[in-house]
């Protein structure tokens, strides 16, 4: 058997990191984090406990930060200036997902932004690996009057799948009616936490702002629950992945576009007509004239999954795209990925062909996700 | 009359007359997590000591099994196939990968037997 090479590189922790290792985790390097990948039930068992009921996962590796300015309009100047995605448009505690995008239009690194119920004010949530970048280059870019506030002092948990909902209600009863990709200040338990209706599972679900001294107390509380068991970072990338989420360093990096990266979506119309954001000459000529390659799902026809760097080839064996994503999807029951392939064979239904392990095997460009999304709607 | 040995890589092999067994370790299933697919070869290929016998794939990742002796494939274990987590409910029996027809007896003596395996085993934890 193969074995992965040791780690020796000094680890961060997460202030739920004890309890992690007291839940019997398998703690893996992850981002410069000592991160659970498993806990004793292991990968599959998690991944259909959080479809089927709800799972907690520790996301505090990941980067939080306010953006504050006088007012909106100006906090928003300085944010748009280095995405793509409409946050002016916002309305007070919605959420967007958008991408920090460098001068040719690649992508630097995925974001959710909140507009706070404070006017003026912004919260960020980029990924873990990134964030250090990230904040530099947007501190760097700030001008006068806007500043960016670190969160280094707070945890970030998500509570995901069905049951999150009337889980999360027996601690903060106003949660049950937020609306999905809203972040709203509330008590939880006692807790003062800013709590988003968001997530990265393609389930119903919140992610948990909390301040580090009361993360732990937090967690345990919503263990306790029936409904709710730990979910380590395996389970999260299974998930993501049926639910067509891209991961930030694979599915999308510096060298791939929105536009290839199929999130021409997050581009508003109000941007596309102003142009001015980073890389926005070679972005909106490509969605004017089209790209050379696609961000696609991929269905393999039969059982043997397709990891992140196998290529893509068309009938002929010609090579036409590579595999960023992929792996076994549980709730599909068989493999899934998502790549990157020609324009021409990115049409959901072309057939291709993944080379495992020097074989070509059949797979078929399909839409994603990979399972039905089940997002809280307005009034259900 | 059957003999068993391990690879320091957590295969196994049990040997009875010239017949090969070959499988993974109750370690290294455990260290692999749930089994979601295994390729095995085809019956009648020549397999070298220390070529890929099968592929085992985890929800995480994709794992070689090497073989520890070499011979030509008689049989292999298409139940495991069909239901991949039988690896993980009894790696060290019906889990087995494929039979072997020795050609070199010999490579056995290069192998650990149990008593040195479960040191190895516990000097890795």
């Amino acid at each position: 058997m193969s074995e992965a090479a040791v780690q020796t590189e000094i680890l961060k922790t997460t202030p739920l990191h004890a309890l992690h290792v007291e839940l019997g985790a398998k703690m893996v390097p992850f981002a410069g984090y000592d991160m659970p990948v498993q806990y004793p039930d292991g990968v599959l068992s998690e991944h259909l406990h959080t479809r089927a009921a709800a799972g907690l996962f520790d996301v505090s590796h990941m980067g939080q930060a306010y953006l504050v300015g006088p007012d909106h309009a100006s906090v928003c100047a300085a944010i748009e200036a280095l995405v793509p995605g409409d946050i002016l448009g916002l309305e007070p505690t919605a959420i967007r997902y958008t991408l920090l995008l460098n001068d040719k239009g690649g992508i630097r690194d995925d974001l959710m932004v909140t507009r706070t119920a404070k006017d003026g004010t912004l919260f960020l949530v980029v990924n873990a690996a990134c964030k250090d970048a990230d904040f530099a280059h947007i501190a760097g870019h700030l001008p006068k009057g806007i500043e960016l506030h670190r969160l280094e002092d707070r945890a970030l948990i998500a509570l995901q799948g069905p049951k999150a909902a009337a889980v999360f209600a027996r601690f903060a009863p106003g949660a049950a009616a937020q609306d999905f990709m809203t972040g709203l200040e509330m008590t939880v338990a006692g807790i003062p936490c800013l709590v988003s209706r968001s997530g990265y599972t393609g389930e119903d679900g919140y992610e948990i702002s909390v301040p580090e001294a009361e993360a732990v107390a937090l967690t345990k509380k919503l263990l306790a629950e029936p409904e709710v068991k730990p979910i380590g970072l395996g389970a999260r990338d299974s998930l993501r992945l049926e639910a067509g989420l891209c991961l930030y360093g694979h599915d999308i990096d510096e060298t791939t576009t929105p536009v290839e990266g199929a999130l021409t979506w997050t581009i508003s119309k109000r941007r596309r007509e102003e142009g001015n954001f980073p890389g926005a000459k070679i972005i909106l000529d490509q969605i004017a004239s089209g790209v050379t390659r696609k961000r696609v799902g991929l269905l393999p026809e039969g059982k043997a999954p397709a990891r992140e760097g196998t290529e893509i080839t068309d009938a002929s064996g010609r090579k036409i795209g590579v595999v960023t994503s992929g792996g076994y999807g549980p709730s599909v029951g068989g493999p899934i990925a998502m790549g990157y392939v020609e324009t021409a064979h990115a049409k959901a239904g072309t057939g291709v062909e993944l080379m495992v392990r020097g074989k070509g095997r059949p797979a078929k460009v399909v839409a994603m996700p990979f399972v039905e999304k089940r997002f809280h709607k307005p009034g259900k | 009359m059957s003999d068993i040995r391990f690879t320091d890589q957590h295969e196994w092999v049990r040997v009875d007359g010239d017949i090969a067994t070959i499988g993974i370790t109750d370690y290294a299933q455990e260290q692999l997590g749930d089994v979601v697919f295994v390729e095995l070869p085809e019956v009648g290929k020549d397999i070298a000591a220390g070529d890929e016998a099968a592929v085992v794939e985890s929800v995480k990742a994709a794992s070689e099994v090497y073989s520890p002796v070499s011979g030509e494939v008689i049989d292999v274990n298409s139940d495991i196939e069909k239901t991949p987590a039988g690896v993980n409910e009894d790696a060290m029996g019906d889990g087995w990968f494929v039979k072997l027809r020795l050609t070199d007896p010999s490579e056995l003596d290069k192998l650990m037997d149990e008593t040195a395996y479960n040191e190895f085993v516990e000097s890795l934890q």
